[in-house]
């Protein structure tokens, strides 16, 4: 499908994209990660033929980028990081405008306009002029003319950028159902969208490859070990009674916190799944367990520990990232359960490494909790313990919460 | 290419550009015809004509200033340059576009010859052929702009960059006098250009070798032709620089003579700048 051999492209003395090989196999979805400047978007336009690579081939179906452009575009529907619409014209002119520039014959014009605007819900937009629309609406624009024609490859330069929690979730599904049929590459900064979305991630960093696997292979990868966090009505000695007697459990620490429980972190390798045993053993010693969550390296920490030259800052930021997204996450959820639907463009962004918008946004989602009543509020957080009152006082802290807030957003999306 | 000239033309006249341009262009090109013909009863329209090339200086950089810089500055160059269109296309697409608005308020010149006919005017062929010489003159005009236009991704570069050019071209026939007329004044003339020339391959190609082979070659050439026939080289420089001048042709055509060569440096002044337009869009691609 596509062949990238030892793409280089330099801007002057620096290296946009050094020496990146890869190939896309048909039907797949494939996903672009790296931070900001790591040359995703310059690979793109390599590809797609926008911009010319100093060394190295692309091969699309077989034909030259550089060579044969015409044969090998007419195969890329290419959606860039900035949507390139034209201000002055209304949805469907440009539409239609695009659908000719793509060679699709006169009488079949009006059909395939027709069919992305359906997919992409932008069919009340048609007479519209693009400089009136809201960012959103010219993200799916833009995605609607990638879509013309339905070509083999898609590419997609962060597409859900803008978008609000409802659009994105709408993009991500019309994504998946396009990768039956379509070769797709999107790039993305967004962690979870790209775990969500793609069957194969490529992970890119100072324009090199660091690395290429299924999403399931490169989460297991890095994820060798469960840390579950056990909290029980007892005194300490009674939980490592306790512990000891269920096979193939070792504690790795046993504390006592302030309010006379008992906080135990018990680590095991991901493949065996012992809540269950350990749940019991609790139950049948007559210990109430309060309190259980396990923790999972994410897709984040994959990425910082790929992407990131210093272990120590990838750690910090690893921390300072959990509680990005996860307020980010709370604040989605808390949009959606106020059915409030159109999420300006900071909020919706947030999620990525490296944003200097969470004070911002911390601000932001402290006062919509002030906002909401109590009740939202522990029906948001009821897997946190009171004393945190839905702020994360530590690193394993945050991961819980960070969990939770994931659960009740996944229900909510549910229930919508 | 027809969707780009479809695109590009409707967009000159959803913006006020288009009606700007035809409207200023007929309105003093009225003006002049009320002043030289009707008043004072000269029975040549290119006598009007000549005095509207002045107005195309100003018109022509606010027709031809967004029409790289633009697409440039907005990112849809995106779409057109990775879809299944060849360079060619997309740049004739949009010079025809604004050929198709300069014609415009050509087509309602034609009214002047037709009123100087009906009163007893005897130069309506002449006169037809002087609206299509000013057409062909806004046509070589809008193809530098374009070309500036195509260097830049600011519009207002573009527009004063293309009235300094057109600007520079107009006094071009004036400014030969200044030059020196001894021929070692236009030997060092010729070697500046020629300097300027190589810095201008080396600013298109960034290749140090081919520069300096036309700076070192051209100097050479220069050289030996000055050494062995001194005496061609007094007033050299002036005579070139004065036959750049392109309104300086257009008037031979006013003076009711027809002069083939006139047409002919227009078109390849035209294909000159629009195949320099498609060399700069490719270019772009591996900076």
């Amino acid at each position: 499908m596509i062949e990238v051999t030892n793409l280089t492209k330099k801007y002057g003395d620096s290296m946009a994209v050094d020496n990146l090989s890869f190939t896309v196999d048909k039907g797949q979805i494939y996903g672009f990660l790296g931070p900001n400047g790591a040359g995703k978007s310059t690979t793109m336009n390599i590809i797609t033929g926008y911009t010319a690579a100093t060394e190295g081939t692309v091969l699309i179906n077989g034909h030259d980028i550089l060579k044969e452009p015409l044969e090998a575009r007419k195969c890329i529907g290419y959606l860039p990081e900035i949507p390139p619409l034209y201000q002055d014209m209304t949805v469907g002119e440009y539409l239609d405008f695009a659908a000719e520039l793509k060679g699709i014959s006169k009488d079949k014009r009006n059909d395939s306009v027709d069919d992305v605007e359906n997919l992409l819900k932008i069919k009340p937009m048609n007479d519209r002029l693009i400089k009136n629309l809201s960012k959103g609406y010219r993200q799916r624009v833009g995605f609607a003319m990638a879509l013309l024609g339905f070509p083999e490859i898609i590419i997609l330069d962060e597409p859900t950028v803008g978008l609000d929690p409802q659009q994105m979730t709408e993009i991500r599904d019309l994504i998946k159902e396009l990768g039956k049929n379509h070769t797709v590459i999107l790039s993305s900064h967004i962690l979870s969208e790209v775990s969500l979305v793609c069957d194969h991630i490529m992970i890119i960093s100072g324009g090199k490859l660091v690395a290429s696997d299924s999403t399931e292979n490169l989460m297991e990868m890095m994820q060798p070990e469960t840390v579950l966090t056990v909290t029980a009505v007892a005194g300490k000695r009674e939980v490592e009674n306790i512990l000891e007697g269920i096979d193939g459990v070792e504690a790795e620490s046993v504390e006592e916190t302030s309010d006379g429980n008992t906080c135990a972190k018990i680590r095991y390798s991901s493949g065996d799944d012992l809540r269950k045993q350990i749940a019991s053993a609790f139950t049948s010693a007559g210990c109430a367990v309060i309190e259980m969550s396990t923790e999972k390296a994410s897709l984040e920490e994959v990425f910082l520990e790929l992407t990131s030259d210093d272990e120590k800052t990838a750690a910090d930021i690893v921390a300072e990232n959990d509680r990005d997204s996860e307020l980010s996450d709370a604040v989605d959820s808390m949009l959606k359960k106020s059915g409030y639907d159109d999420v300006p463009k900071e909020e919706s962004e947030t999620y990525g490494p490296g944003d200097s918008e969470a004070e911002a946004l911390s601000d932001f989602a402290d006062q919509l909790a002030a906002g909401i009543d109590n009740n939202e509020k522990n029906a948001m957080f009821e897997d946190v313990p009171e004393k945190n009152d839905g702020r994360p006082e530590n690193e394993s802290d945050s991961r819980q919460t960070h969990e939770s807030a994931e659960n009740s957003d996944s229900s909510s999306k549910e229930g919508n | 290419m027809q969707a780009i000239f479809k695109r590009e033309f409707k967009s000159y006249f959803n913006t006020m550009t288009g009606p700007v341009f035809t409207a200023v262009l007929i309105a003093f090109t009225g003006i002049f015809f009320v002043a030289y013909n009707m008043v004072q009863g000269y029975p040549y329209f290119s006598a009007s004509l000549s005095s509207a090339t002045v107005v195309l200086l100003i018109l022509v950089p606010v027709l031809t200033m967004r029409s790289f810089a633009e697409d440039r500055k907005l990112k849809t160059d995106q779409l057109l340059l990775t879809s299944p269109v060849t360079v060619n296309q997309i740049v004739f697409g949009k010079y025809l576009s604004m050929l198709a608005v300069l014609a415009i308020p050509c087509i309602f010149m034609i009214a002047g010859p037709l009123l100087i006919k009906a009163y007893g005017g005897t130069a309506l062929a002449s006169d037809l052929l002087a609206i299509v010489e000013f057409f062909l003159l806004g046509a070589a005009y809008i193809s530098i702009g374009m070309f500036i236009s195509s260097l830049t991704e600011n519009q207002v570069i573009a527009a004063v960059g293309t009235i300094a050019v057109l600007l520079l071209l107009q006094l071009s026939d004036s400014m030969s006098s200044i030059l020196p007329s001894s021929s070692f004044g236009s030997y060092v003339c010729f070697f500046v250009l020629i300097l300027l020339a190589a810095l201008l391959v080396y600013y298109l190609t960034k290749n140090v070798f081919l520069s300096c082979g036309v700076g070192v070659a051209g100097i050479a050439a220069l050289t030996i032709i000055y050494l062995l026939k001194k005496s061609s080289f007094s007033g050299l420089i002036g005579s070139v620089i004065s036959s750049l001048s392109l309104v300086s042709r257009f008037q031979t055509i006013t003076q009711q003579s027809f002069d083939l060569s006139t047409i002919i440096y227009f078109l390849s002044i035209i294909a000159l700048f629009v195949f320099l337009t498609v060399e700069s869009i490719q270019k772009r691609r591996w900076s």
